[in-house]
């Protein structure tokens, strides 16, 4: 079995380490470096998710992995996610094949919502509309992919005929995911357009997702596609110790969920429940490069998974914790687990 | 002893399957379907909910004592209240304008009283609503569990209410009953208790703190 790593951003906005808050601008040179780190360090794939707020200044994803494309060689570049409801597919599919040429046949999408709402009012779309948004959309992101002129027409964009989308990709279509938050039918949904699935794990036990990736492959058998892959991404944040790890993470993750906890009106995070987070059947993968290599290994066999993608950062962390971060995942974690996985 | 009650689950999303999968484990016949065929959702039914029927929604609903409303909001205003009539309604559903949209007609007041007034021939309880899906499971205890957590139940039929929190009882959780839908508006989100999983004390009195800060 062949597993691969990698490290997703939401362009969490860095702080000096007198705490005080980055530049957007600043946050998005960061980000730069992290992912040219990152290949530095061996990783196979670096991922930036769609976000438009203060706290995750990260609307343009594409353009910050052409910048990572222009300063690295092997490692796959991705969007973790693209939020294709509230986006252009023919658009998404003309960033990315563009970010495929740049990079020599390296771009991936991730297709799906995150916990990202705020491109929808942003651009003018209904929430309460998401279901027909997603599934029209994703269907003809598939069209695009084939790589010939397509015909299609539905309610959420106009309709094309017979057209010729630019750039072509050179060896095939852009490797494509789906991500779940854990609704079944969005696992259906990938399946029958035959894009990867990616579990996004960010709270309750993980292996509750294992009859997913047994779904997601009876699926595809059902409609007659060969097997493909699935991973897992979760956040979480690695240091030299537990103890450290968490002192630097837990106080910026309640700040972040007291943000949106009080946009949404749900509970705030304890430091009971942020013990069972970062336990060993809980999401978060907080800890020594130790810790966290043991529990990457344990949930990528028990949901029967070959990439697991770690969202690293949050709002308020320095770039000197996250590279710190990248460099023990990439030089500790990962040949950890893949010791623990042979 | 009488058979136990059978319930059909509106809804295959995220919440549906978790509340299908926590009766069939206590020992309900389980019944489950959306707006479609239920061939549609035959695989998920085999895979993720075990023991459980894929059904269309009339026959689901015909056969069942229960009704689990676990469909977005938006969804439910498609559904036809005389499906309903004559059944116990769990109304598992949130109105969260942050994460599903604005509608109109849930803005002012609480959503299952709302969901009530449309289901006039329904007796509607709210329960369920209020622990997120992907913790329900994991936090289920049996009675008598010395870390068992609190679930809400509230609703305007003191007999449908007691049938309720006799099955929370048996799915794992403390059932806490808050006496009527105006009541059970602390389960909403923004609510004391929405989101978090706790004890009866702490559950009860988030609950009185939030009465204090009303006041």
């Amino acid at each position: 079995m062949t597993y691969t790593f990698g490290l997703d951003t939401f362009g969490d906005s860095n702080s000096d380490a007198d705490g005080q808050p980055a530049t957007h601008a600043q946050t998005i040179r960061n980000v730069v470096e992290q992912g040219v780190f990152a290949e530095h360090v061996g990783l196979d794939f670096f991922g930036i998710g769609e976000h438009h707020t203060d706290y995750f200044p990260m609307p343009a994803g594409d353009v910050v992995l052409g910048a990572i494309a222009a300063r690295t060689e092997r490692m796959h570049l991705g969007s973790a996610v693209t939020v294709l409801s509230s986006d252009d597919p023919v658009r998404v599919f003309q960033r990315y094949s563009t970010l495929n040429a740049i990079s020599g046949g390296r771009a991936e999408v991730i297709l799906g919502r995150g916990s990202s709402i705020e491109s929808f009012p942003l651009f003018g779309y209904d929430l309460a509309d998401y279901e027909q948004l997603f599934d029209e959309k994703a269907t003809l992101f598939a069209e695009l992919l084939k790589g010939e002129p397509v015909t299609w027409s539905g309610k959420t964009r106009a309709p094309l005929l017979h057209q010729d989308v630019v750039p072509h990709t050179e060896r095939g279509p852009l490797p494509t995911w789906i991500g779940v938050g854990g609704n079944p039918q969005s696992v259906i949904r990938a399946a029958r357009l035959g894009f990867g699935l990616a579990l996004a794990i960010i709270g309750g036990p993980p292996a509750r997702f294992a009859s997913y990736s047994e779904l997601f492959q009876r699926a595809l058998q059902k409609f007659g596609r060969p097997p493909l892959p699935v991973l897992v991404h979760s956040p979480g944040h690695v240091a030299a110790t537990d103890e450290q790890a968490k002192a630097e993470f837990w106080p910026r993750w309640r700040d972040i969920f007291s943000l949106v906890a009080a946009e949404r009106g749900f509970a705030l995070p304890t430091e009971d429940s942020f013990e069972r987070d970062t336990g060993p059947n809980g999401a978060l993968y907080v800890g020594s490069p130790e810790t966290v290599a043991r529990k990457i290994a344990t949930n990528l066999q028990v949901l029967g998974a070959t990439r697991f993608d770690l969202k690293y950062g949050l709002p308020g962390l320095t770039h000197e914790q996250l590279m710190s971060n990248i460099e023990l995942y990439g030089h500790q974690v990962v040949p950890r687990v893949r010791e623990l996985l042979s | 002893m009488n058979e136990p009650s059978r319930l059909a689950v509106l809804g295959a999303g995220h919440v549906g399957p978790v509340v299908a999968r926590l009766a069939i484990k206590a020992g309900y016949p389980v019944s489950i379907a959306n707006s479609g065929d239920p061939d549609d959702i035959a695989l998920v039914a085999d895979l993720i909910i075990p023991g459980a029927q894929p059904q269309w929604a009339s026959d689901a609903v015909a056969a069942a004592d229960i009704v689990v409303l676990a469909v977005p909001l938006h969804r439910f205003l498609e559904i036809d209240p005389v499906l309903l009539s004559g059944r116990i309604v769990i109304d598992a559903m949130n109105y969260w304008p942050a994460s599903d949209g604005v509608l109109t007609l849930f803005e002012d007041g609480g959503s299952s009283e709302i969901v009530a007034g449309l289901l006039a021939t329904s007796t509607v309880v709210k329960a369920l609503n209020h622990i997120g899906y992907a913790e329900l499971e994991d936090r289920a205890r049996p009675s008598g569990a010395l870390d068992r957590q609190a679930a809400g139940v509230a609703g305007d039929d003191t007999a449908a209410v007691a049938t309720i929190s006799g099955l929370i009882d048996q799915i794992g959780y403390d059932p806490v009953r808050l006496g009527t839908l105006r009541d059970g508006r602390v389960l909403q989100p923004g609510g004391p208790v929405f989101g978090s999983v706790l004890t009866r004390a702490e559950f009860e009195r988030a609950v009185s703190e939030d009465a204090r800060s009303i006041a």
